[in-house]
């Protein structure tokens, strides 16, 4: 009962660190399906994080946190679409910069408004999203194996890990049965064939990086008001690129992308079982090598255990008519 | 979509009045006036920059032209995006094809056309519609395979009826059989005899001569931008409008003397390619290539003879056989690429110009010295001599007559014509003893077809050695002394200049074995 439960918290633990990156990785998947790599998740996360931190504590809602933090990652993805869409600009370029401006944006607007060296106020309970527990939960818990599942798995989540879950079929059935996801992907693959279709390839691209926008913002106002509680610098702390391996793990396909964030919690939530523990034939681990874990794996997933991954063919090309 | 019933006889299908177009400093198009009428084929030539393509871009709506008016069935109309041409019913198939690779025919159909938010029903009904457009017109093709596994003449059909499906009255077709087969452009033609006998407009973009000559019913020549002749095509030949097309009189035959071949130069004994997916692109080829002697090699594109070209040039690694090259033997084993192959007096000028010869970017001058940029001529010491190079470049384009003969112009501004002499330039200004030629011609304007025919028969009667790879017969047949036929990775055939002819080589391209093996092939 105990390997049961214990194993039970270790895959709850991995749909909770799950969120934040399968998030990210659809808001990529919007993103690059239509032609525009985004490595900016990152930094539009951190700006969601901060701006839904400062305005939940302003305010003390939840609610007011999170439409800020999609206000604000909306901004900066306007600007990327400014820069790689208008303007023909570089996308990674601009995705990198973005990430710069983020970082040191939030550091230093944290710093003025609450003095508190870059961190935002502890958030109350009730400016946080708190877990949900769901019907007949208690009482099915006693319900030998099935009942655990139900109450420490499925249940007890806040409502944004239900969110994330519920937007991996919708961002399929959108891609693969709806006009706007034919688009989307014909945008990424060859931009002529849609502009020739008579169908604007600005005004696609626009929709599809705005989509990301929301998504990252959803993503970071997780962070710090659902799985934290307030907003420290730099707290996603690579998730944005985490995300990105994700994606490219997923083969830019929204149930396979699914796993492989699924893949990267798991290493992380075992990660941090892990410290302290002294593992047979092995001794005790350094800490710092188990905190590696979910970064040598991906670095491993990515070297080759995955096939080969191919990126939407016009993707990081800005659309020129040529001639 | 299926079509509006066409208007009562209207005189003319599309009429193009005063077109004017500039980009930059060139100025695509002048004053060009042009009325197609329904119900038939209208050939439009010219060669490469002659405007034909822009012209059709702005009746596509791809451009906006800077004056001039277009009118369709008798109406003026407005064409500012590809929207709005659809909506008039007029449908382009482009050149590189606007498919998406990784979707189906159907939805590729479907694109920018899909009938509603959700895809279930729209995909029902386009279905059928679609299967009775196949029926109306001929045009099979598989609705639910992946596009990038069609043949390109099966691709090119999904453009055909994309665009009828979208409701063309009008169609633009631009160099439909630059990627085809013989028995491919056959199919196309028999699919737009069908399209003129349903009443729609056909506008055929194309520089070979014979085809306007074989389907059109009329044809325009455009030359720098302006309407130059218009013919009824019954009533021209091929070369009316090739003395058109260029302004001067042209010959489309190459005057050469007999040949007097002497040593074999180049030589190959069972070679055998086999590449990463185990496919075996080259098969037991043996071939002898004398001095003083053209030998050409035909085939359908994809056959074989790009690898023969990679293995003899040192491009690429063969399986087994021998190649001799003046008398010393290459095994698989031997180290031999591209810079000891130039060492030993072997030139190549490869099929893919831009791929392989120039790089676009770079300015002439440094294009032009690829590949011999290690000669001593050209450095000082471990460093480039630029004045050097530059004088060479100059040098070279005056001996071939490239234009404008500035040296330091970015490659990609030159027309294909110009590249290419001056990649044959730097190729030939060594006097090779071995030249190895793919595609010479490729996206090259008769002018300069002309010239270049004229270098590689001169090269000849120097005594040197000349294998020729080419997709045109034609050019096969007007230059090689000896024609080697390859289908399937193997050369299935040789003959004789004086015994060869189209129709002969045709059937031995197809894979029928039916030529002896002559001589100069060992068994």
């Amino acid at each position: 009962m105990d390997t049961l439960l214990g194993f039970l918290s270790l895959l709850d633990s991995t749909f909770r660190l799950a969120t934040p990156l399968l998030l990210a990785a659809l808001a990529g998947f919007y993103s690059e399906r239509a032609g525009v790599v985004d490595i900016g998740l990152e930094g539009k996360m951190l700006v969601a994080a901060f701006a839904s931190a400062a305005a939940a504590a302003i305010y003390g809602s939840a609610w007011v946190g999170l439409g800020a933090g999609i206000l604000a990652s909306l901004a900066l993805a306007l600007l990327h679409g400014f820069a790689c869409i208008t303007h023909k600009g570089n996308q990674v370029v601009s995705g990198v910069a973005l990430n710069i401006v983020a970082l040191g944006l939030t550091a230093v607007l944290g710093n003025a408004w609450f003095q508190m060296g870059g961190r935002t106020p502890n958030l109350p309970a009730d400016a946080r999203f708190g877990e949900l527990t769901l019907p007949l939960a208690e009482t099915l818990r006693g319900v030998p194996l099935l009942g655990p599942i139900y109450y420490e798995l499925v249940s007890g989540h806040n409502i944004l890990v239900y969110l994330a879950l519920a937007i991996v079929p919708l961002t399929w059935w959108i891609a693969y049965r709806t006009r706007f996801g034919l688009r989307l992907r014909a945008v990424g693959e060859n931009p002529a064939a849609v502009d020739t279709a008579g169908i604007s390839v600005t005004a696609l691209r626009y929709q599809a990086v705005l989509i990301a926008g929301v998504l990252c913002g959803i993503a970071g106002s997780y962070l710090s008001t659902a799985q934290g509680a307030g907003f420290q610098t730099n707290m996603t702390a690579g998730k944005g690129f985490l995300a990105l391996a994700a994606l490219i793990l997923g083969k830019w396909k929204p149930v396979p992308t699914l796993f492989a964030c699924l893949a990267f919690a798991f290493a992380d939530a075992l990660q941090t079982r892990l410290q302290g523990v002294a593992l047979p034939g092995i001794g005790e681990v350094p800490v710092q090598l188990i905190e590696a874990l979910p970064y040598l794996l991906t670095v491993l997933l990515l070297a080759g255990f995955v096939g080969k991954a191919i990126p939407p063919k016009a993707s990081g090309r800005p659309y020129v008519k040529d001639r | 979509m299926s079509a509006a019933p066409p208007p009562v006889s209207p005189a003319w299908a599309v009429e193009l009045v005063g077109i004017d177009k500039r980009f930059g400093p060139v100025h695509a198009n002048r004053d060009v006036t042009l009325r197609f009428a329904p119900s038939s084929i209208h050939g439009l030539v010219g060669e490469n920059g002659a405007g034909k393509s822009t012209l059709m871009s702005i009746l596509y709506g791809f451009y906006e032209a800077d004056a001039g008016e277009i009118l369709v069935r008798g109406k003026q109309v407005d064409i500012r995006t590809p929207q709005d041409a659809i909506r008039l019913g007029i449908g382009m198939v482009h050149q590189h094809f606007m498919l998406v690779e990784t979707f189906t025919v159907l939805e590729n159909l479907l694109l920018g056309h899909e009938g509603g938010p959700v895809l279930g029903p729209a995909m029902q009904r386009a279905r059928a519609e679609v299967r009775e457009l196949e029926r109306q017109f001929g045009l099979e093709v598989p609705l639910d395979a992946l596009v990038s596994d069609l043949p390109v003449g099966v691709q090119q059909r999904v453009e055909i009826l994309k665009a009828l499906y979208r409701g063309a009255e009008v169609l633009i077709l631009d160099e439909p059989t630059a990627v085809l087969s013989p028995p491919e452009v056959e199919q196309l033609f028999r699919i737009l005899e069908r399209l003129r006998q349903q009443g729609r407009t056909v506008l055929l973009i194309t520089h070979k001569l014979k085809e306007i000559m074989a389907i059109t019913d009329r044809v325009s020549v455009l030359r720098r931008g302006q309407v130059v002749a218009e013919f009824i095509t019954a009533e021209t030949d091929r070369q009316a409008l090739a003395d058109a097309m260029v302004g001067r009189k042209t010959s489309l035959s190459v005057d050469k003397a007999p040949s007097h071949p002497g040593d074999v130069l180049l030589s190959a004994q069972n070679v055998n390619v086999i590449d990463g997916r185990g496919v075996t692109t080259l098969k037991d080829a043996c071939l002898n290539v004398r001095a003083g002697e053209i030998v050409g090699v035909a085939g359908v594109a994809g056959n074989g003879q790009s690898e023969l070209l990679e293995v003899l040039s040192g491009m690429c690694r063969f399986d087994s056989g021998t190649v001799t090259l003046k008398g010393q033997e290459i095994h698989p084993a031997t180290k031999y690429d591209a810079a000891d192959a130039r060492r030993r007096g072997l030139a190549h000028v490869p099929e893919d110009r831009l791929k392989l010869a120039v790089i676009k970017e770079f300015p002439a001058h440094e294009s032009a010295i690829l590949g011999y940029h290690q000669d001593k001529s050209l450095s000082k010491g471990w460093r480039l001599n630029w004045k050097q190079v530059v004088a060479k470049t100059v040098s070279l384009m005056e001996q071939f007559d490239v234009r404008p003969p500035n040296p330091n112009l970015r490659t990609s501004l030159f027309s294909g014509g110009n590249q290419q002499k001056l990649v044959m330039a730097r190729e030939m200004e060594r006097e090779p003893d071995i030249l190895l030629v793919g595609q010479p011609t490729r996206g090259v304007d008769i002018g300069a077809i002309a010239f270049i025919h004229r270098q590689l028969v001169s090269l000849r009667d120097r005594g040197k050695a000349i294998l020729l790879v080419s997709a045109e017969l034609d050019e096969i047949l007007a230059l090689s002394d000896r024609i080697l036929v390859m289908c399937d990775g193997e050369i299935v055939g040789e003959l004789s200049a004086a015994e060869a002819n189209e129709s002969r080589i045709g059937t031995m391209m197809a894979g029928i074995k039916d030529a002896p093996v002559a001589e100069g092939v060992p068994a």
